[in-house]
């Protein structure tokens, strides 16, 4: 019921093998374009910012390989600095994400008085587009990387906390938390030795599957205006800024754009290959 | 049947309660005097104190959601701050393009995905299951605004085949129109193919798992007959369930896709109103898409009792 990725059959699996080729390939992506954000600077990129009138909009060539913008700057200098942008917020949006949805899942799942409160709540975010929540938030407030993280992690909560409910409803219901129940076990303790355990996994997978989509949604924000500060290279303001040059210099769209699909891909794949590998129980859970 | 269509009726209004006073606070969460901001930079105190006269904001906050509220429920929007238009005129102008664009990616996506999703499921771990399922990750994972611009580039700057970017009303001229929604309805039909066909190919094959199709193989039907009328049957609820949960990312795709083909829609209205602070315009559009996504999904649930009987009765 919740993220679209995780209703997907589980394969036929190998027990616990964590090398599998989806899992290698969507890993090595992913550790690819944090080793391209990481030495930015020593991959023959200039300063991203540098204006240079003289050389504005020239097609890619043998110094500038992905061209140069319409103020002259390196494109490929740009793309990879923009990679640290995407990065950090898809990692800081998966963090802040899950351990949210957590503690709300958590919470529903043990109050009904909290249930019924924190998950109308969550129904009624759900019925209004992502993108739009976060555009709301972004026109609260101003514009920077950490109201852009907010705004996304606002987004991606309810589904964390939908798919929590659901797995700690599951498991109160199993033998050994009722054990731990009759024996008197206090309820945060039963909270702590076996829900939350017992959720990791789940969340793990969900928070790679979070930090694709909020990546996406990072560079959606700063496309139509609403995200990252114009002046920050992030693959969403490098696309928005070059997409009325489609016709003459379609060039400054290629960087970003494969980067940020390349990186969103990798990200889905681990994901993929993560749930299949160590959540059997996803699917019937929730 | 009353009582389970009932059941869902009143099911429906906590989630709108929740969505509309979310949609009200939105103005008050805002940093400062939400005045202050309507006004705009250059106000007087004065031009501050009418609107906020104007706008009521000197009453309690619960008689000004009440006031809000019932203005919404009559159809009274309200008027946009930034050019004093009829809210309710601007939506109608804009909701056409929309819909047009929502409906048609709709049917092509459906039409693409289901016999896609099925194909795959009927040949689990063939070489065509993996080419479906290896695009639907790409599907998830190229941004809505890429898969736009290299169908721009190959299909319009490159090719020259289509228009780049705009929208013809289809009344006014029904080619044009269709020659400017292909690429976006394309473009938007991406990521819900993805998303239909990965959820056909999972319930498919489960539900060929089973023995009541063993049975029907036994008898001697032809696998067609097999796939559709006893297969695709009953793992239709599920693949109904994604087409209303997907509306929501679509509806948020749309405004996207808008901006990237410059189509003047609700996505384009409600991007520009958020740049412009016009919050009338802002509320109503976000109340709007809820509501489709509440009525399009209640739609749905009333649809599984068509489908499956046993949900009728439970």
């Amino acid at each position: 019921m919740s993220h679209a990725a995780t209703l997907a059959p589980t394969a036929p699996r190998k027990p616990k093998a964590l090398a599998r080729p989806s899992i290698l390939i969507g890993a090595g992506i992913v550790l690819l374009v944090a080793l391209i954000a990481l030495a930015a600077p020593w991959l023959g990129t200039v300063d991203p910012q540098q204006i240079n009138p003289i050389r504005r909009m020239k097609p890619p060539s043998a110094d500038m390989w992905f061209g140069t913008d319409m103020l002259g700057r390196d494109v490929w200098s740009r793309a990879l600095y923009g990679a640290r942008v995407s990065l950090v917020c898809g990692i800081a949006v998966a963090a802040l994400a899950t351990s949210i949805g957590l503690l709300i899942g958590v919470l529903a799942g043990f109050s009904r008085l909290a249930d019924r409160v924190l998950m109308r709540v969550m129904d009624g975010l759900m019925a209004i587009p992502a993108i739009l929540i976060a555009v709301a938030f972004m026109a609260l407030t101003e514009a920077s990387l950490k109201n852009v993280v907010i705004a996304i992690t606002i987004a991606e909560v309810p589904r964390v906390a939908r798919l929590m409910r659901g797995m700690t409803l599951g498991l109160k219901e199993m033998t050994y938390v009722e054990a731990a129940r009759s024996v008197g076990t206090p309820v945060h303790m039963i909270v702590r030795r076996h829900i939350v355990p017992n959720c990791l996994t789940p969340l793990i997978v969900q928070g790679t599957f979070i930090a694709a989509s909020a990546i996406i949604t990072e560079a959606v924000l700063s496309f139509i205006g609403a995200g990252t500060p114009a002046h920050i290279p992030s693959w969403g303001n490098m696309m928005a800024e070059a997409r009325s040059l489609i016709q003459v210099a379609p060039w400054i769209l290629l960087a970003p754009g494969l980067l940020l699909s390349l990186t969103v891909l990798g990200f889905n794949i681990l994901g993929d290959g993560l749930r299949d590998a160590l959540d059997p129980r996803m699917r019937t859970i929730q | 049947m009353a009582r389970y269509i009932l059941g869902r009726l009143v099911a429906t209004i906590p989630v709108l309660i929740t969505v509309a006073v979310a949609v009200f606070l939105l103005i008050h969460l805002s940093p400062g005097d939400p005045a202050v901001v309507i006004a705009g930079e250059q106000a007087s105190p004065a031009d501050i104190e009418k609107i906020r006269e104007k706008l009521g904001f000197n009453d309690p906050l619960l008689v000004q959601f009440m006031t809000w509220a019932g203005q919404m429920l009559t159809g009274d929007f309200g008027r946009s701050i930034f050019n004093d238009y009829p809210v309710s005129g601007l939506i109608g102008e804009r909701i056409g393009a929309t819909l047009s664009l929502a409906l048609i990616t709709m049917v092509i996506s459906i039409s693409v995905a289901v016999p896609l999703g099925i194909l795959a499921a009927q040949r689990a771990g063939g070489w065509l299951d993996r080419a479906v399922m290896g695009l639907s990750v790409l599907g998830f994972s190229v941004p809505v605004f890429c898969v736009g611009y290299a169908f721009i580039f190959l299909l319009a700057v490159w090719g020259k085949l289509l228009p780049v970017q705009g929208y013809v009303p289809l009344a006014e001229d029904p080619a044009g129109f269709l020659a400017r929604m292909v690429m976006p309805a394309l473009t938007l039909s991406f990521a819900y193919v993805a998303l239909l066909a990965r959820m056909t190919r999972a319930s498919m094959i489960e539900v060929i798992g089973q023995d009541y199709i063993r049975t029907a193989r036994a008898k001697g039907l032809g696998v067609p007959t097999i796939l559709v009328r006893h297969a695709l049957r009953n793992a239709s609820v599920p693949i109904v369930t994604t087409i209303g949960l997907g509306l929501a990312s679509l509806l948020g795709g749309v405004v996207v896709t808008e901006s990237v083909f410059a189509i003047p829609g609700l996505g384009r209205l409600i991007v520009d109103a958020i740049l412009r602070r016009d919050y009338p315009v802002i509320q109503a559009v976000i109340l709007l898409f809820a509501l489709i996504y509440v009525i399009i999904n209640l739609l749905i649930d009333l649809s599984y009792s068509l489908i499956d009987p046993r949900i009728r009765d439970r």
